[in-house]
């Protein structure tokens, strides 16, 4: 198949597994971030695509041709890949422009044309009046717009990147996220982007990979990430929620307080007598009285804390039978104070049993 | 096989990747290394403790070297001598170092800038030629000093003599202390005012907050240093040659020095004989490495402070006046000397008009064959060695750095190893393993450029390597992502970005390469000639003025090296603590 793809591919540093089994298909012209916390393997599966790392277990292939194996590896110039650094990595001995054109001038594009597309590039990437300066005259920003240009200029068959705005403050960071974006749709390029940061991914990625312990949990687009997380690590990785543990009967889970039917769930539940479900606090709603609406859940009890977070109200609700709590976001106009009566409204189609 | 290849060159088959693509130049670099390596350190150390216990004639196995190196009493004098005028040595030169170490990091002692570049004079100037100047000053009949002493008093006594222990430790300490100083100094500009501060809050006033707080911080410093320093002059063979032979007081260099001047050369007694010079150095050095871990320990926390300067008041103009006496001592007065020497028709006569003369440097560069020959072979020496220590030792350096390759560690060790080999125990390993066939190098220059190698690779190295740890290693990886290999990321990015270091790191060789004594003694044939050793020859020859000029053509041609140093690669490079 066209694009990038990863066979159980596993690393191993002394007996530490930092990749184990993993599999990814990455489809031409596809943006694919890999989002995990520190330390889950997420730069070393990177620097294994690469070539900078040699795995110790299962293949990577790019169009059909095996670049990575265990019994060997072609070197990372070899590729036609290009990679973006978290330090930036912009050569302090040349200017903009060198920079950017360093590596058509190893691909011995005539100068003529060299010129004219570094020109073109550093304008896509608001550049192109700071060619002849050099990185130590340049801010955090401008340097990781170089280091942008100068890996997509010479067009690589996949572009990765590690980090690469986790030294920037936090407006640059958003800025510069939908940069990254936009030369994408420019370029179609295949995309691998390494993040710890969530949102990061869910602005710029097709689908999103979570990583955890060196494997890879779930890979789907964010909205689905979101609001069907597979496994509770997803869950509670991407966004807050509220883990709520039953019984399952028959066609039926019991949970403290309240019964939903099996087919009413989001997602068919997991085989086994127990069965936890995710529950965002936005699919909650709260209300002053009983709602009573069919097919919904309701449960009285009391708020037993709260926060203004400026957007939402971030209530911590607590139910009348049974020691159930939730946390419930609401939006800024729906104020209750700490002690007041108050019901909730749960949809049994957004509860995602998970494994 | 279904082999396809695009624009880069990929090589890439069906099941598996082709081993051509893989197949990576270092592995043949690495090996081409060990080589060099086992040919500039190890086969020398080897043959050096070999032929200790080789026969002469045989090559038998034999311990009559060992009988014969420790037979006499005079021989086991030198090395009670040797080990006693060390320690004078470290002594005095901590007395001279350490309060102008402190003075200039930490207080406002006037002539700061003046002390800096007196350092750098110390450096610059080799410890033969100030030998001379202390010869010329107070010799015990013609010394200047004798002479003034008479003239006033009409007093016919003496009132210095040079040719003395005393006289041989004082040129020593003058000519070793600078690297107590430069140790002792960046250990002052480490330790952080705030410990000085808290102590001071606790009551402490500022003499004793300096005897309680600042010196035990920087007593590690000041071990280490005294440490290298004992082993610099046990091992140094110019201040020795020109003093202690007068001065009847023989030590280990000069005993070596007889052994291989004896026909036919005693070249198995002088390797046994050097082997406790060998072996003090491996244990002191081991003591060292003790102290110093214990001293980064303690500056860590120092790192990085604000340093308060000490106002001294008053003291400030006695602190000065110690400043300048040390100066004085050490380098002005044995250098002035040397200058009016080298411009005079007699240099008993001393400064007068009609003693002036141009002839000295004329006869040295343009009449003088031997001495102009010289001074080229001296700087082509100095020059190659460095650059090819240089260029080793950045290779070495990238491979360890970047863990290139399995047993990378072993490269370093051994470009690290000929620290702990004194530059005349070198010598005797280098003749010992290359002056006979089948490489029978000993007449030329190229054992001369051999052996500096050796003796300079681990400056180079230290320096190399803590050029190429400032380069993110992001930087290369960058260049390969874009399609460029290893050794374009090398042309392109790191050589460029470590010009600086690296002629810094050349300059900080070269210079005492230029000058070096220690190592050519044994290995300069009869026909070659270094200024070192001319220098030697022709003191022996009682040709001051003739020495003298030889000596200050060399020193300006060092000190103009030096400051276009300056120039290109910043102001501190020699005084960088790492690369000394
Ligand atoms: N060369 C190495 N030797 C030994 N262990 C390593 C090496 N490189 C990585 N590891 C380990 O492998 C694990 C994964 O490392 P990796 O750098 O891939 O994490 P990461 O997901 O990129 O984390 P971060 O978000 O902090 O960058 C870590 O536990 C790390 O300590
Ligand atoms: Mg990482």
């Amino acid at each position: 198949m066209a694009g990038l793809s990863l066979k159980n591919l596993g690393r191993r540093f002394g007996t530490f597994e930092a990749v184990k089994d993993l599999n990814l298909d990455i489809a031409q012209g596809e943006f694919v971030s890999l989002l995990g916390p520190s330390g889950c393997g997420k730069t070393t599966t990177l620097r294994m695509i690469a070539g900078f790392i040699d795995p110790t277990a299962g293949t990577i292939d790019l169009d059909g041709k095996i670049l990575s194996a265990p019994s060997g590896s072609l070197p990372p110039e070899k590729r036609g890949m290009s990679m973006i650094f978290q330090s930036y990595a912009i050569w302090p001995n040349m200017t903009v422009f060198e920079n950017v054109a360093f590596g058509l001038r190893l691909r011995k594009v005539p100068s003529a044309d060299i010129k004219r597309q570094v020109h073109d590039m550093l304008n896509v990437v608001r550049m192109g009046e700071l060619a002849d300066r050099y990185p130590s005259e340049l801010s955090g920003g401008q340097q990781q717009r170089v280091a942008l240009a100068r890996a997509v200029v010479i067009k690589p068959a996949v572009l990765l990147l590690d980090e690469p705005l986790s030294n920037l403050d936090a407006n640059l960071r958003e800025e510069m996220r939908f940069e990254i974006r936009r030369m994408h749709d420019e370029f179609k390029i295949t995309t691998v982007y390494v993040t710890h940061d969530q949102s990061e991914a869910m602005v710029t990625s097709n689908r999103i990979a979570v990583m955890n312990q060196g494997r890879i949990e779930q890979v789907d687009e964010p909205y689905k990430l979101y609001s069907r997380p597979k496994t509770r690590f997803v869950a509670s990785f991407i966004g807050r929620t509220n883990f709520l543990n039953g019984t399952k009967a028959a066609d039926t889970a019991s949970f403290e307080g309240f019964q939903v039917p099996l087919s009413a769930l989001a997602e068919k539940a997991p085989d086994g007598g127990a069965v936890t479900i995710s529950l965002r606090p936005q699919a909650i709603r709260l209300h002053r009285a009983n709602p009573a609406v069919s097919g919904k859940i309701a449960l009285g009890g009391r708020i037993a804390e709260r926060a203004f977070l400026g957007e939402t109200w971030d209530y911590q609700f607590a139910a009348r039978d049974g020691g159930l709590t939730l946390k419930v976001a609401a939006p800024p106009d729906t104020v209750f104070e700490v002690g007041a009566e108050a019901w909730v409204e749960l949809d049994p189609g957004e509860m995602v049993p998970i494994a | 096989m279904n082999v396809s290849t695009d624009a880069l060159g990929t090589t890439a088959s069906g099941g598996r990747v082709s081993r051509l693509a893989m197949f990576q130049p270092v592995m043949l670099v690495w090996v081409a290394l060990a080589a060099i390596l086992v040919f500039l350190i190890v086969a020398p150390m080897e043959e050096l403790v070999v032929s200790s216990f080789q026969h002469a004639d045989t090559g038998d196995f034999t311990l009559e070297n060992y009988a014969a190196a420790y037979s006499k009493p005079r021989y086991i004098q030198a090395l009670w001598n040797t080990l006693k005028m060390g320690a004078a040595v470290v002594a005095l030169a901590i007395v001279f170092a350490v309060p102008l170490a402190w003075a200039v990091a930490r207080t406002d002692m006037p002539g700061r800038g003046f002390m800096r570049l007196a350092m750098l004079g110390s450096f610059i100037s080799p410890p033969y030629l100030s030998a001379i100047g202390w010869i010329l000053l107070a010799g015990p009949n013609a010394g200047w000093i004798n002479k003034a002493w008479q003239w006033v008093t009409g007093d016919p006594g003496r009132i210095v003599n040079v040719f003395t222990f005393e006289g041989l430790v004082f040129v020593m300490a003058s000519n070793v202390f600078f690297l107590i100083y430069i140790f002792t100094h960046s250990a002052f500009e480490m330790v952080n005012s705030e410990m000085e501060d808290s102590a001071n809050i606790l009551g402490a006033g500022p003499l004793r907050t300096a005897f309680k707080v600042t010196f035990p911080l920087i007593l590690p410093a000041i071990l280490g240093s005294a440490i290298i320093t004992f082993l610099i002059s046990i091992a140094l063979y110019g201040v020795p040659a020109l003093i202690s032979i007068p001065a009847r007081y023989p030590v280990v260099v000069i005993q070596l020095s007889e052994f291989f001047g004896n026909t036919p050369i005693q070249l198995e007694v002088a390797a046994a004989y050097s082997i406790p010079l060998l072996l003090i150095t491996a244990v002191l050095l081991g003591l060292q490495r003790l102290v110093l871990r214990r001293r980064t320990h303690t500056t860590v926390t120092g790192k990085g402070g604000e340093r308060r300067i000490v106002k001294l008041g008053a003291w400030r103009w006695v602190m000065f006046a110690y400043a300048m006496i040390v100066a004085l001592l050490t380098l002005v007065a044995p250098t002035f000397v040397l200058f009016v020497a080298a411009f005079s028709k007699v240099w008993t006569r001393g400064l007068e008009w009609s003693n002036l003369t141009f002839r000295n440097f004329y006869y040295i560069v343009f009449e003088h064959s031997t001495s102009q020959q010289a001074i080229v072979t001296s700087l082509t020496v100095g020059a190659a060695a460095a650059s090819v220590a240089i260029i080793l030792a950045l290779g070495i350096a990238y491979i360890v750095q970047r863990r290139l390759l399995p047993f990378a560690g072993a490269l370093s060790f051994l470009a690290m190893a000929p620290f702990v080999v004194p530059g005349i125990v070198l010598a005797i390993g280098f003749f010992a393993a290359y002056a006979p066939p089948p490489f029978a190098l000993y007449g030329g220059v190229s054992i001369l450029i051999l052996a500096f190698i050796t003796r300079f690779l681990p400056v180079a190295y230290t320096a190399s390597a803590a050029g190429i740890r400032a380069i993110h290693p992001e930087m290369e990886e960058a260049v390969r992502s874009l399609g460029g290999g290893r050794l374009t990321a090398v042309r392109h990015v790191v050589a460029p970005l470590l010009k600086r270091t690296l002629f810094a790191g050349w300059l900080l060789i070269f210079i005492p390469a230029a000058q070096e004594l220690s190592t050519a003694i044994f290995l300069i044939g009869p026909k070659t000639r270094l200024v070192s050793v001319l220098v030697l020859d022709m003191s022996e020859e009682g040709r001051y003025e003739h020495l003298a000029a030889l000596g200050c053509v060399l020193l300006v041609i060092l000190a103009l090296l030096v400051w276009a140093g300056f120039k290109i690669a910043g102001r501190d490079f020699m005084l960088r603590r790492d690369a000394s």
